[in-house]
């Protein structure tokens, strides 16, 4: 596989960032220690590059009505300026990806206008199989275009409580109320001042910590300077430069699933928690809608009698990906992230594990490489900010 | 770049082993490894009076991403082990060549161990 570097690794560079290979990218793993980066964005805010996400732009009068067919959820009844999380399937109903959507302002001709966000490693098969479905989807194909534009787009984020705050140092007074007024899974066009230029970027309120926080769309040109710029502020020490490990400990602590550990294609979006997302009930087909409703209806987890929960270690050492779940020594999952958990100072893992066995309180063994650690089943999230 | 202590030896492995009294030795991880493990949440050492044989796994460092076996760099007997690194898996990382020593042995033989510069050349560590 080639490898991809993002518009701001020459940043990451100068930062001292070691770096790891994640969905074929080069990304910063940490700058200094990941665990005070995760304690960074918990109490006060980190800044990440996730320019490795795609972005698929579908526009044209039947981009609501298309995304409707194309994904699982109901795409068509967003509002302007939400956001969406979403899957998209294949017809067996396994999942390809897991995604964001943005609703955005109608184009000057009047034609709706989406943006897609796919994970990194999935972000060219998901605009193939939009592209695809563009054309297979009806008779004579949907009228939108399917633009992929993930190698020109950047994505910085800001994660934490400080976060708005931070923000607002880079966005003229006047437009503040753009940023303050701004709702969790919304996004707006807003000004940014930078590098002694203005810029007006999509900003979301999005984010994969379990803090508030927001994400930037930013051209590969201008990326190198929004990043400066938000570095500088770093130096005032209420932002952290912060890389892949905090933000994979920190979405696990939120329990938010990672696709290629809790979501796969042999995946069910039911037995993942994943149910409400999947609306069976929307108006006409959807690619997948048989094989899910078949799934529904034989109950969650159906397909290997499993279901993801989450574990709670009662002793000192964490399960890992791929660990053999344990009830009396007999196999009954598999652990799929783990890790301890640097805010709640325990081990946590969310792990496949037989549906028998999910009741909040059950106590199951993790095996560890030969010596097994006692763990209880605990609802998820296991972190909640306090609002 | 990680450092290297000069007047240490180190294995394949990176353990380090520093020289005390007689055949005693006291053992720890090198900071090549320390950076690359990131933070060390837990350490599983072996027992006082076990004896370790060298090249062979003989604990457990795991960090909040990933679990990397311990390697005896020595053969003989475990004679202590530092009860602040058990407690404080931490000081591992931050002084990995003082207090986040690992263990102590008896040696009765080594493995095959390298000078701190031909363990800088080949693990891009800094002397």
């Amino acid at each position: 596989m080639t490898e991809n570097y993002t518009s701001l690794h020459e940043e990451h560079k100068k930062l001292g960032a070691s770096f790891t290979d994640f969905g074929g990218w080069q990304m910063p793993l940490k700058y200094s220690s990941e665990l005070a980066e995760h304690h960074a964005v918990r109490k006060s805010a980190g800044l990440y590059d996730l320019s490795h996400m795609g972005e698929v732009w579908v526009t044209g009068p039947d981009a609501a009505a298309f995304l409707d067919y194309a994904l699982a959820g109901r795409i068509s009844a967003m509002a302007v300026g939400k956001a969406k999380y979403s899957l998209i399937c294949n017809e067996d109903g396994g999942i390809i990806d897991d995604l964001i959507t943005y609703r955005r302002p109608a184009g000057a001709d009047g034609t709706d206008r989406f943006l897609v966000v796919p994970n990194a490693g999935n972000a060219k098969v998901v605009a193939a199989a939009l592209a695809e479905r563009a054309v297979s989807g009806k008779e004579g194909g949907f009228d939108v275009t399917v633009q992929d534009a993930s190698a020109d787009t950047s994505l910085i984020a800001v994660q934490g409580p400080k976060a708005q705050e931070i923000l607002l140092r880079l966005v003229p007074a006047a437009q503040h109320e753009l940023v303050t007024g701004l709702k969790y899974y919304a996004a707006v066009d807003v000004p940014f001042m930078f590098g002694g230029t203005s810029r007006e970027l999509l900003l979301a309120r999005t984010g994969y910590t379990g803090e508030d926080g927001f994400e930037i769309f930013v051209a590969n040109d201008d990326a190198a300077a929004l990043w400066q710029a938000l570095v500088a502020i770093a130096e005032d020490g209420e932002l952290t430069p912060a890389g892949l490990a905090s933000r994979d400990s920190l979405r696990l602590e939120a329990g938010m699933p990672l696709y290629g550990n809790e979501l796969s294609l042999d995946g069910d979006p039911f037995a993942a928690g994943l149910g409400p997302v999947v609306a069976l009930s929307k108006e006409g087909d959807f690619v997948g809608k048989a094989a899910l409703a078949a799934r529904k209806e034989a109950g969650a987890g159906s397909t290997a009698g499993r279901k993801l929960v989450g574990l709670k270690g009662l002793g000192r050492r964490a399960g890992r990906g791929h660990y053999p779940v344990l009830k009396d020594g007999n196999t009954v999952g598999e652990v799929t992230s783990g890790q301890p958990s640097p805010t709640l100072g325990y081990p946590v893992a969310m792990a496949y594990v037989d549906v028998e066995f999910t009741e909040p309180g059950t106590t199951l063994d993790i095996d560890l490489r030969g010596k097994t650690e006692p763990f209880e089943v605990v609802a998820l999230p296991f972190y909640k900010r306090q609002k | 770049m990680a450092k290297v202590a000069p007047e240490l030896q180190y294995s394949d492995e990176h353990e380090w082993v520093a020289r005390e009294a007689g055949d005693l030795v006291s053992i720890g991880i090198s900071a090549v490894a320390t950076d690359a493990l990131g933070d060390i949440v837990y350490v599983d050492l072996p027992e006082v009076g076990a004896t370790v044989t060298a090249g062979e796994t003989c604990g457990e460092v795991e960090s909040t991403k990933s679990v990397s076996d311990l390697y005896a760099p020595v053969t003989g007997e475990v004679t202590e082990i530092n009860p602040a690194v058990v407690d404080d898996p931490a000081l591992i990382n931050s002084d990995p060549y003082g207090a986040g020593w690992l263990f102590k042995v008896a040696a009765e033989s080594d493995g095959p161990l390298l000078s701190a510069q031909e363990y800088a050349s080949k693990n891009g560590g800094e002397l």
